[in-house]
């Protein structure tokens, strides 16, 4: 294994997440207090409980989820299309470093990204309601198994995109749209038929139950389903991934 | 005799579009020498290079860097090389410092500042070292291009077009530097436009046309092969036209007619020089001056690559 590098990698990703502290950092805890002020507070003192907990403390996974998905999608993305639009990529290509070190380099990067957000995020719940974590090791191995799904997505999203335009496409078009569908502010029991069925074909509605039982042991779809859904999230854009390396996909010619 | 630190046998490369950009090369690169690779725009020099950096996928044909297959063997190969692309592609927001070791640390090596620092400092680039790329001007950022693929330590590194777009006094510097690198042990494959440069800087030269290779040698063996010398003799009065007893050796009149030019192959067992001389003094034609002029790598690539191999 070439750690040297993994590390060169891991280290130069963090450093540039540094360097862009307000974007990659700042934004997003600024826009999910905004929704725990609006949702949580506002709304949310006149809303019923949600199988017996607090709705604004209920809508707090969902709020993590809905942010750490995003910019999972985004720091992979960005973090591999960059040098592909500045062209430093061919100092990746050309070095003594295998495809599944470049993975594991860049989405431990993102995901390392994503953890310290949620993690941020979650804190930053806490001033506005009160949150229990039932079981806080399993959220954590949770959390970092669901960035890792949607980092690795977003990696393959990066050799895909040809422009910065294709790189949003999918994270607000997509993942944005099916994470609000997929019951962060509500319970589907919540909804009447026919959308109490529809809303099982969205996957990110088993990475939310998921991730909300390991706070409230509270779940909308059986825990197998969700862990399920999170094993298909990561094998998925693995495979794409695998596939990319092995054909040389938007990387070589 | 030592073994080659880069081999490459029957190299091909047919892109997606159909196009053939290497059409079965063969060449040995030998530790310590500085190579030139030549040829015109589109011929394949940079596929060529890609290929032994693995940057682009061979349609067929072997790499070995010191009897390590690029393919099978590609970290131990690509420890070995060092590239300098032809663009300016920089992170635009990293210093100096940083890209420099990012570039040492990708190539698996730890981490050693003083290594760094002397790199930096070989490549006046020491004071600059806490600026961040884009603040750099051209010549600078081709400079610390050229310290990223030294900050490994190469056995070999290819300098594609490493003075395309510099101004003079920093295209002698990468010439001192780049004999300084081959004194330090490095082997130095270069691509260029300029005759001048491999004229100047390299032991061997390989013209490249087309995605083959149609001239390779040592650079003196190849001037003396290929090319030819010009006699020139400065006329007294001038000429119109040839006179056409002289048709048999096929001078031509230049400078208005002053001068008359016979190409010959001084390598011939007969230059034809003498016959000239007594048929001009037969002719009574009286000239002031004779001198001799050896073709230049230049006027060899040109014919090269228009194909007229005899005819340098």
């Amino acid at each position: 294994m070439n750690w040297s590098g993994i590390k060169a990698i891991y280290y130069f990703e963090m450093a540039r997440a540094g360097r862009t502290l307000w974007q990659s950092l700042v934004a997003p805890v600024i826009t999910t207090s905004l929704y725990f002020v609006v949702f949580g507070s506002a709304i949310g003192g006149r809303m019923t409980d949600m199988a017996g907990v607090d709705y604004a403390s209920f809508i707090v996974p969902g709020l993590i989820l809905l942010s750490v998905l995003t910019q999972s999608i985004f720091n992979a993305s960005f973090g591999i299309y960059f040098p592909k639009f500045t062209g430093t990529i061919y100092e990746l290509l050309s070095a003594p470093i295998s495809p599944i070190e470049t993975v594991i380099a860049y989405v431990g990067a993102a995901v390392s990204k994503s953890v310290v957000l949620a993690l941020v995020t979650l804190l930053t719940a806490t001033l506005f309601v009160p949150v229990q974590i039932a079981h806080p090791v399993l959220m954590v191995i949770a959390l970092i198994l669901i960035s890792t799904a949607f980092c690795l997505l977003g990696f393959a999203i990066g050799i895909w995109a040809k422009n910065f335009e294709q790189l949003q496409v999918v994270p607000l078009l997509v993942v944005t749209p099916l994470t609000f569908l997929g019951g962060v502010f509500y319970s589907t029991a919540a909804l009447g038929e026919p959308w109490r069925t529809v809303i099982h074909a969205n996957p990110i509605l088993y990475l939310v139950s998921g991730f909300r039982w390991t706070f409230f042991e509270i779940v909308d779809v059986p825990l197998t389903a969700s862990i399920a859904a999170l094993a298909l999230s990561i094998a998925l854009p693995l495979a794409v991934i695998v596939w990319i390396f092995k054909t040389g996909y938007r990387l070589k010619s | 005799m030592s073994e080659p630190i880069l081999s490459i046998k029957g190299l091909t490369k047919v892109y997606g579009s159909g196009q053939e950009a290497l059409k079965g090369v063969d060449l040995d690169i030998m530790p310590g020498e500085i190579f030139a690779l030549l040829g015109p725009n589109g011929a394949g020099k940079t596929t060529l290079i890609s290929i032994v950096c693995g940057i682009v996928t061979a349609s067929g044909g072997t790499v070995t860097v010191a009897g390590h297959d690029n393919r099978t063997h590609f970290r131990a190969a690509r420890t070995l090389v060092g590239l300098v692309p032809q663009e300016l592609t920089t992170d635009a927001f990293e210093t100096v410092w940083a890209t420099v070791s990012f570039s040492r640390g990708l190539f698996g090596k730890p981490r050693d500042d003083k290594k760094i620092e002397d790199i930096l400092r070989r490549l006046s680039l020491w004071d600059k070292r806490k600026a961040k790329m884009m603040e750099l001007s051209g010549g600078m950022k081709r400079r610390v291009m050229i310290a990223k693929a030294l900050s490994h330590e190469p056995a070999l590194l290819f300098l594609d077009e490493p003075t395309a777009g510099v101004d003079v006094e920093l295209r002698r510097d990468m010439w001192e530097m780049v004999r300084k690198l081959r004194a330090d042990g490095t082997t130095v494959v270069l691509t260029t436009h300029y005759i001048e440069e491999a004229e100047e800087m390299a032991d061997r030269v390989g013209v490249i046309r087309q995605g083959e290779l149609v001239a390779l040698g040592d650079k003196a063996e190849l001037m003396q092969r290929m090319g030819k010398k010009t006699l020139k003799i400065a006329l007294d009065e001038p000429l119109a036209t040839v006179p056409p007893e002289l048709d048999e050796w096929g001078p031509v009149l230049e400078d208005d007619g002053y001068t008359l030019c016979y190409r010959f192959d001084s390598h011939a067992e007969t230059t034809g020089i003498g016959g000239l001389m007594r048929r001009i003094d037969t002719l009574n034609l009286g000239y002031k001056d004779l001198s001799t002029q050896q073709s230049s790598l230049e006027d060899i690539f040109v014919s090269l690559v228009h194909g007229e191999r005899d005819a340098a």
